[in-house]
């Protein structure tokens, strides 16, 4: 029943705010269903777990981790998007109902929709159906601002993506074939669960073709190198909020993907295979941000090349094993990703550019938005005490300990290259002199509204750098079982 | 007998959409092209089919051959487009990168090891070559329409992939495809709309702001 209400209010909330005339009630509907989805998460998550054996949709711990951090990011950038709404108003006669407006504040609903679909999904062909379909809700949000770049960053998204998602829908075809070459499996429910039940009388070329396509597929979604194109427009043409919806939950939902078919390899053992590949697209993805990262003049773009990496190491960790290191390490990274798409927005909101050489001086501007941006770098870098430190060095432990020395060692190298490559760019942007163009008359407030949400964001990134609540480590580990196939 | 004509026609339709420069001529390929797949489905699939699956073949086909291409041909006009004068990959390259396509999607074809009651290698290199036109066109053309129609015609391609190889999913996730299928190509139709308003041309290579 709390599934249900849990799955249909988006899709309702967002129906009706086509129909909605007033920009200010629509903007209320958007912090208001936000907020309904983490009570209700956080609700599900007190009530604990119902066994999903057999079920189409149906919330396993691996999934309710994924569904509160997506369910955190939406309520905690809910104020930032009716913050921007409200300094992009559109001209009186375009505004009302079935608006630019209300179609965006619909696309957000769906998207929150869509997402928890793909999030609750247990059957291959629900999941590859929800993930499609968060593409489709997302793309009318990254094209809001109808500028010839967010217009092209809108159609190199949706087209790369669909394509993407088409390839893996090959891969969802070679899955359901895997099962038709032994009696025990023949007419099986494509469910991941039962799948990997049964993993050992599916037929083993089939699954890897099945598995070549859905990582090659779910992974341009992902963002994973060389299938990444697509990220760096989007995230940084798309208005910050969604930018940072798009990197923290997004991003994620089609990780699960990966995840869960990978669970079946491993049990079918050839785990082998499938982890080589991961790791190898893992390590690519990093390389590669790294190398981008180092010249970016663009902070939007730098924090877009840096989700490249992290969905890189949670690759790595994934193919390495390291599942409670790389499930900690996405619940840390979306959070502090958000948190910083959502401080991004409040920079270029006081100095409309995103080219990092204009900006300077930031904490002098608005103190408490330098700050977190200072500290957001530190928390994305991996530096202690935050949360992230934990995490990646859990996932080079296991590297250590499987004696994947190569891997560890492109590892550290790409995170001193980032480390060092964000330096150079935040430091002066926090630093330095405010710009001469920019009103120094103002008075400076050490703490605006918009600093709020990212502020509580990094807390609980800092909080989980030193201290693991039992009720979280237990559903961390619960749901590495799950990746592991049980 | 029949399957064999209709993998012939899709064949030479598939080869078509390879060489054509104009756009009208593209959207009636891709039409055609649904249209024949949809026959394989059902010529290629043992035992007779139930009502339901009647009526989702029915409402694919009104979907792929007609609602789409219609919908594709007014965004056409409106653009004020008619063809594709200087492709990425000229026309008599493309024709022959088709024949190689074709040669190598019945190689491959031939060499998966096939579960039993899937329908004829032949169905599958259908399937197959259908699919990489549509990567083609997106890849080698540079107006933002002919990248739509390849992805209709790659979604073709996926689409008539699962009966061939005798795998029939449950209808709820099947419609839920087309959904997506339907409201991917309309919103890509709505964004075409929208860069002829702000650029006044649709040439995707022409749009590179973008880029580190």
């Amino acid at each position: 029943m709390m599934l249900r209400i849990l799955l249909f209010t988006p899709f309702l909330a967002g129906l009706a705010s086509l129909g909605i005339a007033s920009d200010r009630v629509r903007r209320r509907l958007i912090t208001a269903v936000s907020f309904f989805h983490l009570a209700c998460s956080l609700a599900l998550w007190t009530a604990g777990l119902e066994p999903t054996a057999g079920r189409w949709l149906g919330l396993d711990a691996l999934s309710l981790l994924f569904l509160l951090v997506t369910s955190a990011l939406f309520a905690a950038s809910s104020f930032a998007t009716v913050t921007y709404l409200r300094g992009h108003e559109l001209p009186e006669e375009r505004r009302g109902r079935l608006s630019r407006e209300a179609v965006f504040t619909c696309s957000m609903l769906f998207f929150l929709g869509t997402t928890t679909l793909a999030i609750l999904s247990l059957h291959t062909g629900v999941f590859w159906m929800a993930i499609e379909a968060t593409t489709l809700a997302s793309a009318p949000m990254i094209s809001y601002q109808r500028s010839s770049r967010s217009l092209e960053a809108a159609w190199k998204y949706l087209l790369i993506c669909s394509v993407g998602i088409a390839i893996a829908l090959v891969g969802n075809t070679a899955l359901a074939v895997s099962i038709a070459f032994h009696p025990a499996t023949y007419g099986l429910p494509l469910t991941f669960r039962g799948l990997a039940a049964h993993a050992a009388s599916l037929h083993p070329v089939w699954l890897k073709v099945a598995f070549a396509f859905i990582l090659v597929g779910y992974g341009t979604k992902m963002g994973l190198a060389p299938m990444h194109t697509w990220l760096p427009d989007a995230h940084s043409e798309a208005p910050s909020p969604v930018s940072a919806l798009l990197s923290g939950a997004l991003l994620n939902c089609a990780f699960l993907g990966i995840l869960r078919t990978n669970a079946i390899l491993v049990r079918a053992g050839i785990g082998d295979y499938s982890n080589g590949l991961l790791i190898a697209f893992g390590l690519g993805s990093m390389f590669l941000a790294g190398w981008f990262i180092l010249q970016q003049a663009d902070f939007k773009r730098l924090l877009a090349y840096s989700s490249i990496e992290h969905m890189g190491i949670l690759a790595i960790a994934a193919g390495a094993g390291a599942s409670f290191g790389g499930l900690l390490h996405a619940l840390n990274h979306s959070l502090t990703k958000g948190a910083l798409f959502l401080v991004a927005g409040t920079i270029l909101g006081a100095y409309h550019t995103k080219s990092t050489r204009t900006v300077t001086g930031v904490i002098r501007v608005a103190p408490m938005t330098g700050l977190l941006w200072i500290a957001g770098f530190l928390a994305i870098c991996g530096v202690p005490p935050f949360g992230t430190f934990v995490s990646e060095f859990s996932v080079m432990t296991v590297l250590g300990a499987n004696g994947r020395w190569w891997s560890l060692a492109i590892f550290l190298l790409t995170l001193g290259i980032v480390f060092v490559g964000m330096w150079r760019i935040v430091i002066p942007m926090a630093f330095g002199r405010p710009p001469e163009s920019h009103p120094s008359g103002a008075p400076v407030r050490f703490l605006s509204v918009a600093d709020v949400p990212p502020l509580a964001l990094l807390c609980v990134v800092l909080l989980l750098g030193v201290w693991l609540p039992e009720p979280l480590t237990r559903l961390v580990t619960q749901a590495a079982a799950v990746m592991g196939g049980l | 007998m029949t399957d064999q004509l209709v993998i012939a026609l899709l064949f030479l339709v598939n080869l078509r959409m390879f060489a054509t420069s104009r756009l009208d001529s593209l959207i009636r390929g891709v039409a055609l092209q649904a249209f024949l797949l949809v026959c394989l489905a059902v010529v290629s699939r043992e035992g007779a089919l139930s009502w339901e699956g009647w009526t989702f073949l029915s409402v694919t086909g009104l979907v792929k051959c007609a609602v789409l291409p219609v919908m594709m041909t007014r965004a056409l006009r409106s653009a004020g487009i008619r063809r594709e004068v200087e492709p990425l990959v000229g026309y008599r390259v493309s024709l022959f990168i088709g024949l190689i396509v074709t040669g190598f999607s019945i190689w491959a074809a031939a060499q998966l090891p096939m579960p039993d009651g899937a329908a004829d290698p032949l169905v599958v290199a259908a399937a197959l070559i259908s699919m990489i036109t549509g990567l083609f066109l997106i890849v080698a053309r540079r107006k933002a329409i002919s990248q739509a129609i390849g992805y209709l015609a790659m979604e073709n391609g996926v689409y008539v992939l699962a009966p061939a190889l005798a795998v029939h999913g449950p209808l709820i996730v099947e419609t839920g495809v087309l959904l997506d299928v339907f409201v991917g190509v309309f919103i890509m139709g709505v964004i075409i709309l929208h860069i002829r308003q702000e650029f006044k041309h649709i040439d995707i290579d022409r749009l590179s702001e973008l880029r580190d």
